[in-house]
């Protein structure tokens, strides 16, 4: 661990009723770290980043982020700070791109011309078209525009955490790989930390420092993707896998020099 | 004549201002009552389901009260509302007019609302809920700035409904003394003046969709974002409101308002005394169309001034008498009980509308029958037919017990269909009104009633309590009282039953005092 974590796990449980979604996790995650976390459905690892903002409560264990504990902080106050990308955008359909955008800082009370010129560079920084997009609706934006506006959002009130659930899920494979590689360096160039969940191995280790890998609410393994690699658990070793002979079947259909 | 040239028309036009006025205020101030309660409701219950079924079922109850019953139900329910007001904090207000129905039709708008007002709530995908949570909004700020918004379209519908709802039913509020574009039709449908009929349902149409457009431009305005429709349609709406308050402002009330019940005789008789006063420098108003209950009630609290009612009715109905007396005991017996509730009987008219037995006068002179008497050794081979109340009526057993009447066949008709059907011989005998004008237009018979079995219904002038010292009103009054015969009053009924430009109540009750002025 390179300092102290930004965000801290420590023996969290939760349960929907009889059915156990996160079982004991433990788990750091240090400044600056992109971590994902991966796993199938049922696996707990929405329910893991909904309970890091408080979008619901933990039954047991303690959460911190940035050092102190979340069941005493303000849910308002923290989820302000904390940028969260939901899955297919989660944009508000009655209100513009820009209005979609700036509904952060305007709810901590920024004056409008700020939050005007933060849209445009957010916009900028997100690679959409300040007069192009600005005033659009969302339904009239594609898939992938859409998200853009979703990160621009997270980013909006220049939050140092960012929570992303499944953010590039829903996108046609050009699409998700250009805005990946676009938010990896947003993630450096602003020095954020950031957790993502994804059920996609492959995306987890094209984008992530750290991968955690999560099945029936319980943390099987943590670690770089080389440290994952020598996993001894079946599933984590299945779950590499597959990312694997991809590699091995492109490389022997796309011969180097190739056409790509 | 042709519809078009109808002076009734003219006539119709110059009570717009007045009975338009009073709709859109009690039919506005209704919707929006019952938005100031139904709206939070919605808000209150979205995430609450068994309240939102509770309440749906109630709301669902209330709109199978038909329109005409809830309006009627509420003036007994402010009455004693107002009675218990009155007995602990020494304070009663008006059961009459705006209040009750206004109270009626802001319970009549709130199924439509709450019901759209809670789908929409409902209907929002939860992961914009998450996601406005997620963004750090208050649930407050999440109401406001994604909920409502996103609700807005199938809300507005909800109120929409409403306001169409609430601006038809409110027609209805006429026999409360809330006076409406219903005026013309309970007027229109008692006299057979079809130009106010069909004038009192356009104009309350062309309301309605007036106000649904308004609300529709509010809610493009708001969905669209666009200040400007916002700003149009809530300015029409206020400009409305504001044109029906400008009449009313520059007019000061009348002194006098004269109550009239729903059928052609007490609107030509409220007519002529408003006239009367008139003519005294007295300045008087009519409030007609109102329910017989109603009349009364108002009379004792001073809502009206003054109305006419019949001997016989309060007898049974206010002083719960079954027993008969000869006329002028009755009177007598009637006003000192009137007396102790302050009101005063000033005097009769000089007319009877009772229950009679009627007959075709030909028929009548064949058979040798001049009264009840006469006619009961002929009833086995005769039918006979009455309105839908007066064979379970005490009057019907007590003529029929006095005199032994046992017909061969009893029937139950609407009261205009009698009289043709017993001219044409359809039926032989009908229970008839004596001072209905088409005793004369068929040329039938009242029968005698030599043994009093039938109640006088005595034509009797009643003044309310704050009216009991008013000299100028009591002499103004004097030239009515004991003038009116029933050969008059029949003619006056039959003009006001016709259907042209003469048989306006105001018209007939002109008709009517040149005849008694004469005298």
């Amino acid at each position: 661990m390179p300092s102290k974590p930004v965000i801290g796990y420590a023996r969290v449980a939760k349960n929907f009723g009889p059915v156990v979604a996160v079982d004991g996790v433990s788990l750091d995650v240090a400044e600056g770290e992109f971590l994902a976390i991966v796993g199938g459905s049922g696996s707990g690892k929405t329910t893991l980043l909904r309970l890091t903002n408080r979008l619901i409560e933990v039954d047991r264990g303690t959460i911190t982020v940035e050092g102190a504990d979340i069941s005493r902080a303000d849910p308002v106050e923290l989820r302000r700070r904390i940028g969260y990308v939901f899955q297919s955008g989660g944009l508000f359909p009655h209100l513009s791109v820009a209005d979609n955008i700036g509904i952060t800082p305007k709810l901590l009370g920024i004056p409008q011309g700020e939050i005007a010129a933060r849209v445009d560079e957010l916009l900028d920084l997100v690679r959409l078209d300040r007069t192009q997009h600005r005033d659009r609706l969302p339904q009239d934006l594609s898939g992938g525009q859409r998200q853009r506006v979703g990160v621009a959002r997270a980013l909006a009130a220049r939050p140092r955490i960012v929570l992303m659930d499944e953010p590039f899920g829903a996108l046609d494979p050009l699409t998700r790989d250009a805005l990946g590689e676009d938010y990896r360096a947003l993630h450096h160039k602003l020095g954020l930390t950031t957790v993502m969940i994804t059920h996609d191995m492959t995306e987890a280790i094209l984008l992530a420092d750290r991968i955690a890998v999560m099945r029936a609410g319980q943390l099987l393994a943590q670690g770089t993707p080389a440290e994952l690699g020598r996993s001894d658990d079946a599933y984590v070793l299945e779950l590499l896998r597959t990312p694997r002979r991809q590699v091995a079947r492109l490389n022997e259909r796309l011969p180097q020099g190739g056409a790509a | 004549m042709s519809l078009i040239s109808d002076p009734r028309w003219g006539e119709a036009l110059s009570h717009l201002p007045d009975y338009l006025g009073n709709h859109v205020r009690v039919s506005l101030a209704a919707l929006a009552l019952g938005l100031i309660v139904s709206l939070p409701l919605a808000i209150l219950c979205r995430n609450r389901p068994v309240a939102r079924n509770i309440l749906l079922a109630l709301a669902s109850i209330v709109q199978t009260v038909p329109g005409l019953a809830l309006l009627a139900l509420f003036y007994p329910l402010l009455l004693l509302a107002a009675s218990v007001t009155l007995a602990w904090f020494g304070v009663a207000f008006s059961a009459f007019g705006f209040l009750p129905a206004m109270l009626a039709l802001a319970l009549y708008s709130m199924l439509p609302v709450l019901r759209n007002g809670i789908t929409g709530l409902n209907g929002i995908d939860p992961a914009l809920l998450e996601a406005a949570q997620g963004v750090g909004m208050t649930p407050r700020q999440s109401l406001l700035t994604v909920e409502l918004p996103l609700a807005l379209p199938v809300m507005m519908a909800g109120i929409r409904t409403a306001a169409v709802w609430v601006i038809g039913t409110a027609t209805l509020s006429t026999p409360i003394g809330q006076t409406s574009l219903g005026n013309y039709i309970f007027a229109g449908l008692q006299t057979q003046n079809w130009v106010f009929v069909l004038f009192g349902c356009f104009a309350s149409a062309v309301l309605a969709l007036a106000v649904d457009q308004l609300l529709g431009l509010i809610e493009a305005g708001l969905r669209n974002r666009s200040r400007l429709r916002t700003t149009l349609g809530g300015v029409g709406i206020a400009a409305l409101v504001a044109a029906t308050l400008v009449p009313s402002l520059g007019r000061s009330s009348p002194a006098y308002i004269v109550g009239a019940k729903t059928f052609a005789e007490q609107y030509v008789l409220s007519a002529l005394i408003r006239d009367r006063l008139a003519a005294a420098d007295l300045p008087a108003t009519t409030r007609s169309g109102l329910g017989s209950n109603v009349a009364f009630e108002a009379l004792k609290a001073g809502d009206i001034d003054l109305y006419v009612d019949y001997s016989g009715t309060l007898w049974a109905n206010q002083l719960h008498r079954t027993d008969i007396k000869p006329r002028k005991e009755l009177i007598d017996e009637l006003k000192t009980a009137l007396a102790k509730q302050n009101i005063t009987l000033l005097g009769e008219l000089g007319f009877e509308n009772a229950y009679a037995l009627v007959m075709p006068r030909k028929r009548a002179e064949a058979l040798g029958i001049r009264s009840v008497a006469d006619l009961a050794a002929h009833t086995s081979g005769l039918s006979i037919a009455g309105d839908y109340e007066f064979f379970s009526r005490p009057e019907w057993a007590a003529l029929r017990d006095a005199y032994g009447l046992a017909f061969r066949a009893q029937r139950q008709m609407q009261p205009d269909f009698m009289y043709a059907a017993v001219a044409s011989g359809e039926v032989d005998v009908i229970a008839g009104y004596t001072s209905d004008g088409l005793i004369a237009k068929y040329d039938l018979v009242a029968l005698d009633d030599p043994k009093r079995a039938i109640p006088p219904y005595d034509a009797i002038l009643l003044l309310a309590p704050k009216r009991a010292g008013d000299e100028r009103l009591k002499a103004a009054l004097k030239p009515l009282l004991d003038r009116l015969d029933i050969a008059d009053m029949r003619e006056a009924n039959l003009r006001a039953s016709g259907n042209d430009a003469n048989s306006s109540p105001d018209v007939v009750a002109k008709w009517l005092w040149e005849k008694i002025s004469k005298r």
